[in-house]
């Protein structure tokens, strides 16, 4: 039991981590309807800065520095590359190829600096762990998952009362009447990019940070992981992103933890977890969880 | 588009085919092997065009599938070896022909079980749930050691038809016009017999009836059910059919590396044939063959020339690695043809022959004014 406990304590702390980056696709899906694969390699970038400014910057400021700099690259991507094809009105698949190919040339890239390098994230806590309920976590996890709570709760104040927050989801709602009210539609867009890509930052250097080993060149692969978390809990649902991330992370520790008891099914099934769970979740809902349900008028 | 012009393209397609059924007696085995590589792509993205291009339905999945096909051979085929290792995969020893038919069916059979599923999902939440399959196939890949032989492979048993065999042994010498011809020149020919019949069959399944139910599919699901057109039925078999086309490609690269390992069936070769039909042309099945093509040769000749390049070193030495720079050259391609050029190689092609695509609209295209 207590090892239950503890898995699970474990888990959705990872699934935090998980939360945050399937938030960042989730405001992106939201706002622009497109489904953002670069989001993995976002992610893979800002751990990436992280562990290479860490010495010169602390750990803090290298995570706001690498926040910045995602959130700049991430509303680039949207300006340069996505928002012509958006205008055209590209389908949601052609969208999603279009941010296919920029992961593989941003991919690429990082994995070429990263080379067969694995760069700790530097966090202050180390390998320090701290008893919860008699819970062994490690503090790094904890942060995770405060900070994680926090910019939720930041999220949701300013998605349901800044000016920022209506002119969102009035885009989201009905883009042309947004338009018509004034709003600019080409900066929401650029703007929940660039909130994407902040949070993949932050999100990033706690995925990377211990009991992970550090940033290597399969980071972004793994980063993909959040997709399942932000499918399942459904695409256009910020609470979904919460709910998926904790159920992926759970999920993944769970398999891991036990992954003697079912040697059966296989070694490294943890991997593979969140796929499975994600085929059963649509198999009973679709859209998700929290989805959406599409309903078309005729 | 005149006469004299479908004259001239009529007999530059004669030469092609000409060229391709004599390049084995000249050229060496590397471009040979790159070749079958192609074909094998050209089948398997076909297939995949069918599907997303033709239908619009988004799958990821494609990888699975060919694993499936390559797999399913090398176990229906593959027996017990004569004096072979205490722990060699298990083997159905079907005739390889049959094997081929059936690896096929079983990729088709297997894309029928994921129909009622891409049934149910609508649009992009198809293609990420198609995501799944691919990682639980590598898994199942890596784990189920009594049949795929887990990381290192297995080997793929030689192809033979009537008691010639597509290797490099019995007949043993085997030559035409004095080039002897060992198993690669043998599955050379296999491959574009293979080709020609998926390109047909595909390009007939585009341009017929299906094709168009297919076509209006993708432009609007209502639409579709309205016309009459019975949409999950037809979605279920787009996705069986692409799927057969997975394993057929499959069952040609098993052929062509002779040896089969986990870890060329991941996320990365779903994404290669999505890049190939989107360079290629989304919805065209010639488009899906030339961008087959183009992609992979591409790393294969950049390793090949590796040390002539400028920028691209040699892989494992300095500089720009050969597949990180066909990784760069995909990307900004897609990027590009997404940008700027919707048709892709296809519709740069028709802009150059001044071929116009026929579709409906441009049979019809003003629709009458109503009198009202």
């Amino acid at each position: 039991m207590s090892q239950f406990m503890e898995l699970l304590i474990s888990g959705l702390s990872l699934g935090c981590i998980y939360a945050l980056i399937a938030m960042g696709f989730v405001v992106v899906f939201k706002a622009t309807n497109v489904v953002n694969f670069a989001h993995a390699s976002v992610v893979m970038l800002g751990a990436y800065l992280v562990a290479r400014w860490h010495g010169s910057l602390g750990f803090f400021g290298a995570v706001a520095v690498a926040a910045v700099c995602c959130a700049i690259v991430a509303a680039l991507c949207d300006i340069v590359l996505v928002r012509a094809l958006r205008r055209r009105r590209g389908s949601e698949e052609v969208l999603a190829i279009l941010t296919i190919a920029i992961n593989i040339v941003l991919g690429t890239a990082l994995a070429r600096e990263v080379g067969t390098d694995l760069l700790p994230s530097g966090a202050p806590w180390k390998s320090d762990v701290t008893h919860v309920l008699g819970v062994t976590v490690p503090q790094t996890r904890i942060a995770a998952a405060v900070v994680a709570l926090v910019l939720m709760g930041l999220f949701w104040l300013a998605f349901t009362r800044s000016d920022w927050g209506v002119a969102m989801r009035s885009a989201a709602s009905d883009p042309e009447a947004a338009a018509l009210s004034g709003i600019r539609l080409g900066r929401v867009a650029a703007g929940a990019w660039a909130l994407a890509g902040a949070l993949a930052a932050i999100g990033g250097a706690f995925f990377t940070s211990f009991p992970a080993a550090g940033v290597n060149n399969t980071t972004g692969l793994l980063a993909l992981t959040a997709i399942p978390a932000a499918v399942l809990g459904g695409l256009d649902s910020t609470a979904g992103a919460v709910v998926g991330g904790l159920t992926i992370g759970v999920a993944t520790t769970l398999a891991a933890g036990y992954q003697d008891e079912i040697a059966f099914l296989g070694r490294g099934l943890s991997e593979v977890v969140p796929y499975i769970v994600l085929l059963l979740v649509l198999l009973w809902r679709p859209s998700g969880v929290f989805g959406t349900r599409e309903v078309t008028r005729v | 588009m005149s006469d004299r012009r479908r004259l001239i393209m009529r007999l530059a397609a004669g030469a092609l085919v000409l060229l391709l059924l004599w390049l084995p007696q000249y050229v060496e085995a590397f471009w040979l092997q790159t070749g079958l590589f192609a074909m094998s792509a050209a089948i398997g993205a076909i297939g995949l065009q069918l599907l997303v291009g033709v239908t619009g339905q988004l799958s990821l999945a494609h990888a699975f599938y060919v694993a499936v096909g390559a797999y399913g051979y090398c176990f229906l085929a593959g027996g017990e070896k004569l004096g072979g290792g205490l722990d060699s995969p298990a083997g159905a020893q079907l005739p390889p022909w049959l094997a081929m038919i059936l690896a096929v069916l079983l990729a088709g059979a297997l894309g029928a079980l994921f129909s009622p599923i891409a049934g149910r999902l609508r649009g992009i939440y198809l293609g990420l749930a198609s995501i799944g399959l691919v990682f639980i196939g590598q898994h199942v890949l890596f784990n189920a050691k009594g049949i795929t032989g887990g990381f290192n492979g297995r080997d793929a048993e030689p192809f033979s038809l009537f008691g010639f065999s597509f290797s490099d042994t019995n007949p043993d010498s085997f030559a035409v016009f004095g080039v002897p011809y060992g198993g690669l020149e043998r599955l050379w020919y296999l491959g574009l017999v293979l080709l020609a019949i998926a390109w047909w069959y595909g390009r007939n399944v585009a341009q017929s009836r299906p094709g168009r139910a297919m076509q209006t599919i993708r432009d609007s699901e209502i639409a579709a059910a309205v016309m009459g057109v019975n949409v999950p039925t037809y979605r279920a078999a787009a996705f069986t059919v692409s799927s057969m086309y997975a394993g057929l490609a499959g069952v040609l690269l098993a052929l062509a590396f002779a040896h089969v390992v986990p870890a060329s069936f991941g996320f990365l070769l779903s994404i290669n044939f999505l890049v190939m039909i989107v360079v290629g042309g989304l919805g065209s099945i010639g488009g899906a063959v030339a961008g087959a093509l183009l992609v992979s040769a591409l790393p294969q000749l950049l390793d090949h020339y590796s040390g002539s390049l400028p920028l691209v070193g040699a892989p494992g030495g300095e500089g720009l690695q050969p597949a990180d720079a066909s990784n760069f050259i995909y990307g900004a391609a897609v990027i590009a043809v997404l940008i700027f050029a919707p048709g892709g190689l296809s519709g740069l092609g028709r802009r150059i022959t001044g071929r116009r695509r026929v579709t409906p609209s441009s049979i019809n295209p003003e629709p009458k004014e109503s009198t009202t």
